[in-house]
């Protein structure tokens, strides 16, 4: 589903984020990527929904290259994609039930069932009581779950999720990451970056490592 | 898909107005200073239209004097009224004998000195002539005739101070048109840093909306809204100035109709007209809004 070939990205400041990148990630797979910070984990999450662009290589998703696509073309490409961001990007000015049907709105979904699908969105978060509260009300955990109920809404393809459990309490991290193994259940390609080594204790799932921009054995 | 399409507007639509009325005192200021913008050009317009109906209905039968000689005799007068029966050219005479010339002058404010002092009768005979057709060659053709014949002394055009409105009308539709163009671009250039604002202040809305999968257009959408709702406004408000004004001119014409015996009332603007105002005032927030969006929306790129 998710091809990378030879994929390398510089930053305009010359430093290197990925080096000369081969990976696959197969339809309904679940893949963790690790290293330390700065090693290019946001960089390749963010290369797959088109926030950054290669400086060389191909990136295919669903046999389409990515790193041609015409800016028109983005749009569509990210409405496949669901992120959760590292710093959340929760719009503060409206409620948790508005943050969640954004993607709705924008996807021009018809306006009868959408609020049938946020709140089946907040119910799978575990926020629906919390539907009129203002996202600065919430705890760090109610955050990072909102903008997980935001990015399944429109029922992505591929989940991507950029250290979802940063500066969670273990309980709380254990509850999310059995959230993100319900998506990959039903069928959902998901990719997560974290640099917490106790997530990644006897999985079963694949997981690459970055190091300085490569990927280790 | 239609369907999804128009309840996006209406949705987008109604999220306008709501952001109009969250800054009730912004938007105000805004549409107030677009109408007055609008208003002046217009409103100049306005006099201008009820100037040329107003001479229009005056020079639809444009006049000509005849004079005739000072010595001319009943029967001068008699084949001259003959004539004139007989041209084709001509819709109605009116003979004006030099004793009701005189008198006329009499009645004038100002001048009975100088009639009480004269010994003889200084005015001649005349008729006045009104032509069928109001154009130059037409009138030009008559007036050379007429100068042949051998009772007339002089034959004279009461149609120049027609000629000089139409060419002070001319003068002031270029005023217009000036006016228009350089208000114009004052309001693109205020809805353009009006839309700059909002976009700075909703900057986090547009990059996270484009994270997630909004086209340039959904994301366009609410501020072109935004901006042809206001100029929409603006143009309502030029209106409303305008028509105040001239009820309020009415008003005051009428007394000054009456000591001059004249039917003076000022029109509105036509329904046409009206309509072109509102339509052209939305275009230009439309427009400036666009530009503005244009040249701002591509500097939010999500990192």
């Amino acid at each position: 589903m998710i091809h990378f070939k030879n994929v390398s990205k510089r930053y305009p400041d010359g430093y290197v984020a990925l080096n000369n990148i081969d990976l696959t990630v197969e339809s309904g797979e679940m893949v963790f990527v690790t290293g330390h910070s700065g090693a290019g984990k946001s960089t390749l999450l963010k290369l797959i929904a088109a926030i950054e662009r290669p400086t060389s290589g191909t990136i295919t998703i669903s046999g389409q290259n990515i790193a041609q696509l015409k800016p028109g073309a983005i749009p569509y490409l990210r409405r496949k994609i669901g992120f959760i961001f590292q710093d959340h990007k929760l719009l503060f000015d409206r409620n948790v039930f508005d943050n969640v049907l954004l993607p709705l709105q924008i996807g021009s979904f018809d306006n009868k069932a959408v609020a049938g699908r946020v709140r089946a969105a907040l119910d799978k978060v575990g926020l629906l009581k919390k539907e009129k509260s203002l996202p600065i009300t919430l705890s760090g955990g109610e955050r990072q779950r909102l903008c997980i109920a935001r990015a399944v809404v429109h029922r992505p393809s591929i989940l991507i999720a950029d250290e979802p459990t940063g500066n969670l309490d273990v309980e709380y991290a254990r509850d999310i990451m059995a959230m993100f193994k319900s998506f990959y259940q039903v069928g959902v390609t998901v990719l997560i970056a974290t640099h917490d080594a106790s997530l990644l204790e006897n999985t079963q799932h694949r997981i690459l490592s970055l190091k300085q921009g490569k990927l280790a054995a | 898909m239609i369907r999804a399409w128009l309840t996006q507007h209406w949705f987008v639509f109604f999220l306008t107005l709501k952001r109009v009325f969250s800054t009730p005192v912004t938007s105000l200021l805004s549409v107030i200073v677009m109408g007055i913008a609008l208003s002046l050009p217009a409103g100049i317009y306005v006099l201008m239209e009820n100037l040329r109906s107003i001479s229009g209905e005056t020079a639809s039968s444009p006049q000509m004097s005849l004079f005739l000689k000072l010595d001319a005799k009943k029967e001068d007068i008699e084949r001259i009224k003959q004539r004139l029966e007989e041209d084709s050219q001509i819709v109605s005479f009116q003979f004006v004998s030099k004793d009701v010339a005189l008198h006329q002058l009499q009645q004038s404010n100002g001048l009975t000195d100088i009639t009480a002092s004269l010994v003889r009768n200084p005015l001649p005979d005349a008729f006045i002539v009104h032509a069928l057709k109001n154009t130059p060659e037409i009138l030009e053709q008559l007036r050379m005739t007429m100068q042949k014949w051998p009772e007339i002394e002089q034959v004279q055009f009461d149609s120049a101070w027609v000629e000089r409105l139409n060419a002070l009308l001319k003068l002031g539709r270029f005023v217009v048109l000036m006016l228009a163009t350089l208000l114009s671009v004052a309001i693109i250039a205020i809805m353009f840093n009006t839309i700059r604002l909002q976009i700075l202040t909703k900057r986090d809305e547009i990059e996270i909306s484009k994270l997630i999968g909004a086209t340039d257009s959904f994301i366009r959408r609410p501020f072109l809204y935004f901006g042809t709702i206001q100029g929409l406004a603006g143009g309502v408000t030029a209106w409303s100035i305008i028509a105040f004004a001239i009820e309020t001119m009415n008003k005051e014409l009428v007394e000054l109709a009456q000591l001059y015996n004249f039917d003076l009332h000022l029109q509105h603007l036509s329904p046409e007209d009206s309509i072109s105002l509102l339509l052209f005032s939305a275009w230009l927030g439309w427009l400036g809004a666009r530009i503005s969006v244009a040249s701002h929306l591509w500097q939010i790129e999500p990192r």
